[in-house]
């Protein structure tokens, strides 16, 4: 039996002001633990929102998040940070390193705000994670010493830290070269098939061809999920 | 707290001249705030210290404090009685020998007998009037310090010269009269004495030295006409500023008036009173204006860092976790201020103690006197520290409450 672990249920997301707007409006949704799912859509389509509703960092206006099974829209603040900080990891397009903090320091920070190891034990997972990124030589240099795909890959480090159960990134190609978004994507990929959930928004349709979910989205509703099924993604079901 | 202490190191250290700026201001405020508290609780003690020196703590007079209720009146609640006169002739204290063995039995300190009265000196065409006050000489040096303020003679040479007096130092000057020689005193009732100048002292309080002698009790006696009368007790307790309560309590046993030092000089009491207050306001004005500069400095890095501050609370970190990084950064610029405002306010006080200045109360110049406290110090720091945190934490809370999710649309 495969195991969920994060599931949307009725999640709206909405902005009220003198014109009310929906960003997220009604998405059941449920990805299963090591599930690698791509959300793809047009431009202003409710991506990001969804993502940053996924990962905690922004609170449903309805509906409910549960993340191993646990429910979160009766958490506080302060709970809420406890799960971003132990069970998501989070990529941006941009990468949101610290700038006067070294690669290894940001990829630390992580793990000492949780101060759930030893510095010895930290340091030695954080030159960890680094080196199976291909940025073991990059250990000791700040963002700017880096370029724009190494300090991507520092941040999926970062977003690692913690051994968190889902990873969620929002376009985290965005702004690199093919190269590095080839890089990116096989580094996301061999995440997920070691058993962790990744959740990737992205506009390139050969990347999201390669994961084992595609989730389209128009106007904050999903429009179409397309599921792998025998090496081949097939249409599954269209709400 | 390690890894916010790093944080906020980054943050200040990468602001060299913003941080030193912030604590040249904590030091600034802090240096003269013990700077001040050190003049003025200097000048302070040194007042009082004088004042407590030359006067008896507690005298016990012969009068009441209001006019003693009339039989009538007890008798009679209709009964008023107006005009009745609370002192006529200065009675004297009734068996002065049992009050003062009593009150000696449990006063902390000593007490002595004395027999005021008013003369004037004639001497050499000038007509002076002052205080006599007739002593016991072997009880005085137990109830004042006028034994230690003997500039010439001792309090016993009293007896010896014939109706000897011990005059002060400024009197003495002004009358040209040196020890050896002879003055007149006119008593109230036309007693003319011939007095011989057995001693002079010097209290240091102008008041005191230009108007006050003594002499033995019965000479005192012998110029009021009234012998064997003591009108006055003076108590010196170990404690002086105990004076008022044990006052309290032996106008209680006594019946007779009872003044305490701070009652007698109520009215330069209470301006220290006020001066105490006005100085304490600028100082603490000084010390919360002294941590503007933080306030701007942690401001100016609250702003600039809203993007790290939404990064660190996207990662998990507690808002009050982040919020506390900048007080961290206001408490470092606070301690090194701080600990510079120590070492400026020593060399402030030490500046100005090397000063001399002109005291009109004693007619004397001497150097400032500055009080050196360690709880100057620690006040000083103290407060600076809690300006400095609360300077930090308005825009810290205001700059951590930030929704992470708004920058990071911004940003990206
Ligand atoms: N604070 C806000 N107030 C009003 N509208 C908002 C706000 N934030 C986002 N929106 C709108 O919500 C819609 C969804 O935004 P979102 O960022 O989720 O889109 P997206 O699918 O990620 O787009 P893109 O692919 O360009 O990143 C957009 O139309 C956007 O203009
Ligand atoms: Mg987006």
């Amino acid at each position: 039996m495969t195991e969920v672990a994060l599931q949307a249920v009725e999640l709206v997301r909405r902005i009220e002001g003198v014109v009310s707007h929906t960003l997220v409006n009604g998405i059941d949704l449920a990805v299963n633990k090591g599930e690698f799912v791509a959300i793809t859509g047009p431009s202003g389509s409710g991506k990001s929102s969804l993502l940053y509703l996924l990962g905690l960092l922004d609170a449903p206006s309805e509906g409910e998040i549960m993340i191993c099974g646990q429910p979160t829209s009766k958490l506080s603040e302060t709970e809420r940070a406890d799960v971003r900080l132990t069970k998501c990891g989070f990529v941006f397009q941009f990468h949101f390193l610290l700038p006067e903090f070294t690669s290894l320091d940001n990829v630390l920070l992580p793990m000492r705000a949780a101060g759930r190891m030893t510095e010895g034990e930290m340091r030695e997972r954080g030159l960890a994670l680094l080196g199976s990124l291909g940025l073991g030589e990059h250990a000791n240099k700040r963002p700017n010493q880096l370029s724009g795909g190494q300090r991507q890959r520092v941040a999926i480090a970062r977003a690692l830290a913690n051994r968190p159960e889902i990873i969620v990134a929002d376009e985290p190609t965005g702004a690199l070269d093919t190269a590095s978004t080839e890089q990116v994507f096989s580094i996301l990929r061999d995440i997920a098939d070691q058993g962790q959930t990744v959740v990737v928004v992205t506009h390139d349709p050969a990347l999201a061809a390669r994961a084992d979910r595609r989730i389209h989205i128009v106007d904050g509703k999903i429009a179409e999920i397309t599921e792998r099924c025998g090496g081949e993604l097939v249409c599954a079901a269209v709400s | 707290m390690k890894l916010l202490f790093n944080i906020a190191w980054t943050h200040v250290s990468a602001r060299v001249r913003q941080t030193l700026v912030g604590m040249a201001g904590v030091a600034m405020g802090v240096g003269f705030t013990i700077m001040m508290a050190g003049l003025m609780q200097g000048s302070q003690i040194d007042f009082l210290r004088q004042l407590v020196d030359t006067m008896p703590h507690i005298t016990v007079e012969d009068e009441r404090r209001s006019v003693p209720t009339q039989p009538a009146e007890q008798e009679y609640a209709a009964v008023q009685m107006a005009d009745i006169a609370n002192v006529g002739k200065r009675p004297g204290i009734k068996y002065p020998e049992s009050v003062m063995s009593s009150l000696r039995s449990w006063i902390p300190g000593d007490v002595a007998p004395s027999v005021q009265t008013s003369a004037i000196i004639d001497h050499g065409g000038a007509r002076i009037g002052i205080t006599l006050t007739g002593i016991d000489p072997r009880r005085e040096v137990h109830a004042s310090k006028l034994a230690s303020q003997m500039r010439e003679g001792k309090l016993d040479d009293l007896a010896r010269a014939p109706n000897g007096i011990i005059v002060g130092e400024a009197l003495a000057e002004k009358l040209g009269v040196k020890t050896g020689n002879t003055v007149l005193l006119v008593g109230g009732q036309g007693t003319r004495l011939n007095s011989t100048v057995a001693g002079l002292f010097r209290s240091g309080m102008k008041r005191v030295d230009e108007s006050q002698i003594y002499s033995l009790a019965g000479t005192a006696q012998l110029m009021m006409g009234q012998s064997g009368v003591v009108n006055q007790l003076r108590l010196r307790l170990n404690d002086p500023m105990s004076a008022q309560k044990v006052a309290t309590q032996v106008e209680a046993q006594t019946g007779y008036k009872s003044v305490s030092w701070q009652e007698a000089n109520a009215d330069l009491l209470s301006t220290f009173t006020v001066r105490d207050f006005i100085v304490l306001t600028v100082m603490g004005a000084m010390l919360l204006t002294s941590s503007f500069a933080t306030y701007n400095i942690i401001s100016t890095i609250t702003h600039e860092k809203r993007q790290d501050i939404a990064i660190m609370k996207s990662l998990g970190m507690r808002e009050y976790a982040v919020r506390r990084i900048f007080i961290i950064e206001s408490i470092i610029i606070g301690v090194v201020g701080i600990l510079f405002g120590w070492i400026l306010g020593y060399l402030l006080c030490y500046g100005w103690s090397k000063i001399t200045i002109f005291n009109p109360l004693t007619g004397t110049t001497v150097p400032l006197q500055i009080y050196y406290s360690a709880m100057h110090y620690v006040v000083a720091g103290g407060i600076s520290l809690l300006c400095c945190a609360g300077a930090a934490y308005f825009p810290a809370r205001k700059a951590t409450r930030v929704h992470p999710v708004d920058i990071i649309r911004g940003a990206s």
